[in-house]
């Protein structure tokens, strides 16, 4: 298993694209594509920007602290819309997490 | 936020737009994000729906490890994003994980279109290895004795549900493919639960489309309009209950719309396929369009330059290749008129309306027909294979 499905996106998450959903870009049309099954999606370049630092390490937290500090801006409003646009990916099927790591 | 960082949209989802829909409107010529390529044509099932043209090409004709890792090549230096190994059954040709490992170094995303019946777990995982990225497999019902009698192969369901399992055992995605028909609709509920039981992420409920050999299998094939009906309302239902569980993509037969589909999204638009010999195509079921040459990959030319300029894709490219009503129609290029093999098919002439549209002069005629094949008692299948089609015996029916 890829990991959990329905996943609830929250600050303490820590996402990443399942294998079967792959970032590339796309050299012909000059856009950043993510290629799942029978599907192409356009992420916009924030998205972009979010899914490169979701490594399935960092925390979503984590995520809006690297955001706020390098675009200088306020990391709740950060935090709330990255929330969304990740749940956004995970009820289409298109974003697993890490699970914890048990010792 | 958004003064922030500048553009996130209010709807999120427009920030994960699928790229096809969104280019589909204004995008005409780009080369195609995904294509179909049809390895072989040989198979161990029989389905009488086979989207294959009814002139298989043989085994010898196919083209060789060499030159489809040349197609795959050239496909991904013009842009091509994804492909999809199809066949007849691409697990056939004894070189697909070769073919596989290519396409992935060369930056494709890989997906495998299978029958499932000649897979083991070694050869699964092997493609895996090599790159393999999504996995979809056919079923013909939700139990053996249906199932296996549309296939025309014996233990086929079997195994279909052995090789899924295994397909999430290593972690690839599953799409569970339904082709669905007057003798198997009653299993949809069903179909859909398996689907989950399976593990698949994706579900295709694919009406069958009648040409080629579903043309010859209509009588036997064709849903009422009560059965479609239901169909709709089911998948309906499940795609509301499953949101985010399981992606249910729908194909509708057209013959009872008012409306045709936009085939291929327009022939010549957004997709192509290359068959076993090589042939580069507008549609699969292109080459029953006789009268049309289609270039192959042997030829001197370049995968670009036969989608650009070939003769077979500007036939019926845009719209001023039609006939009225098509030609002065509101909704011309909404959908194209519909499919050209259909109308083909139908009334002799790919340049006809497809008389899935209401406003062809045929469509009253087909329907009518098409509801009394419904209501009919032929269940027999004509079985495919390379002798031209088998009927099957009276008494399996």
């Amino acid at each position: 298993m890829a990991g959990p499905r329905n996943i609830s996106v929250s600050e303490a998450s820590r996402p990443v694209l399942p294998r079967h959903a792959k970032l590339k870009y796309d050299e012909t049309r000059k856009v950043w594509v993510i290629l799942a099954p029978e599907r192409v999606l356009a992420p916009d370049e924030i998205a972009v920007e979010v899914l490169q630092l979701c490594n399935g390490e960092r925390n979503v937290g984590v995520v809006a602290d690297q955001l706020a500090a390098k675009y200088a801006a306020p990391r709740e409003a950060i935090l709330a819309d990255v929330i969304v646009m990740l749940q956004d990916l995970a009820d289409k099927g298109f974003l697993t997490e890490a699970r914890e790591k048990t010792s | 936020m958004s003064d922030v960082l500048g553009n996130i949209p209010p709807e999120t989802s427009d920030s994960l737009a699928v790229l096809e829909k969104q280019r589909s409107t204004a995008e005409t010529f780009g080369i195609p994000l995904a294509v179909l390529l049809e390895i072989t044509h040989r198979c161990p099932l029989q389905c009488p729906y086979c989207s294959n043209p009814v002139e298989l090409d043989r085994s010898g004709k196919e083209l060789t490890t060499d030159e489809w890792k040349k197609v795959l090549g050239e496909l991904a230096e013009i842009g091509v994003l994804q492909v999809h190994f199809s066949g007849g059954e691409p697990t056939a040709r004894k070189d697909l994980v070769e073919l596989v490992k290519h396409a992935s170094d060369a930056g494709l995303y890989t997906n495998l279109i299978t029958s499932a019946v000649l897979l083991t777990r070694e050869k699964l995982s092997d493609l895996a290895d090599a790159g393999l990225c999504h996995v979809q497999i056919s079923f013909q019902g939700i139990e053996e004795g249906l199932a296996d009698r549309v296939a025309g192969y014996r233990n086929a369901h079997r195994k279909k549900l052995e090789v899924a399992k295994w397909t999430r055992e290593i972690d690839l995605p599953l799409t569970v493919n339904a082709v669905m028909h007057r003798q198997n609709l009653h299993q949809l509920p069903d179909i859909i639960q398996m689907a989950l039981d399976l593990d698949a992420d994706r579900l295709e409920v694919a009406n069958v489309q009648y040409y080629g050999w579903a043309l010859k299998n209509r009588a036997a094939l064709m849903p009422t309009v009560a059965q479609l009906d239901e169909c709709t309302r089911l998948v309906e239902e499940a795609r509301e209950r499953l949101k985010g569980r399981l992606t249910i993509d729908y194909v509708v037969p057209d013959y009872y719309a008012l409306r045709p589909k936009k085939c291929m999204g327009g022939w010549g638009r957004q997709f192509f396929n290359i068959s076993p010999a090589g042939k580069v195509l507008p549609c699969h079921a292109a080459e029953s369009i006789t009268g049309l040459a289609f270039e192959s990959v042997r030829s001197n030319h370049s995968i670009a330059w036969i989608w650009q300029n070939s003769e077979a894709f500007n036939r019926y490219r845009g719209t001023g290749w039609m006939k009225e009503p098509c030609k002065s129609c509101e909704f011309r290029e909404i959908d194209f008129g519909g499919c050209r093999c259909q109308a083909f098919a139908l009334t002799g002439d790919a340049a006809n309306t497809d008389p899935a549209c209401a406003l062809s002069p045929l469509h009253e005629t087909i329907f009518k027909q098409a509801e009394r094949e419904a209501e009919g008692e032929t269940n027999r299948f004509l079985y495919r294979n390379f002798a031209g089609g088998t009927l099957e015996p009276e008494n399996d029916a």
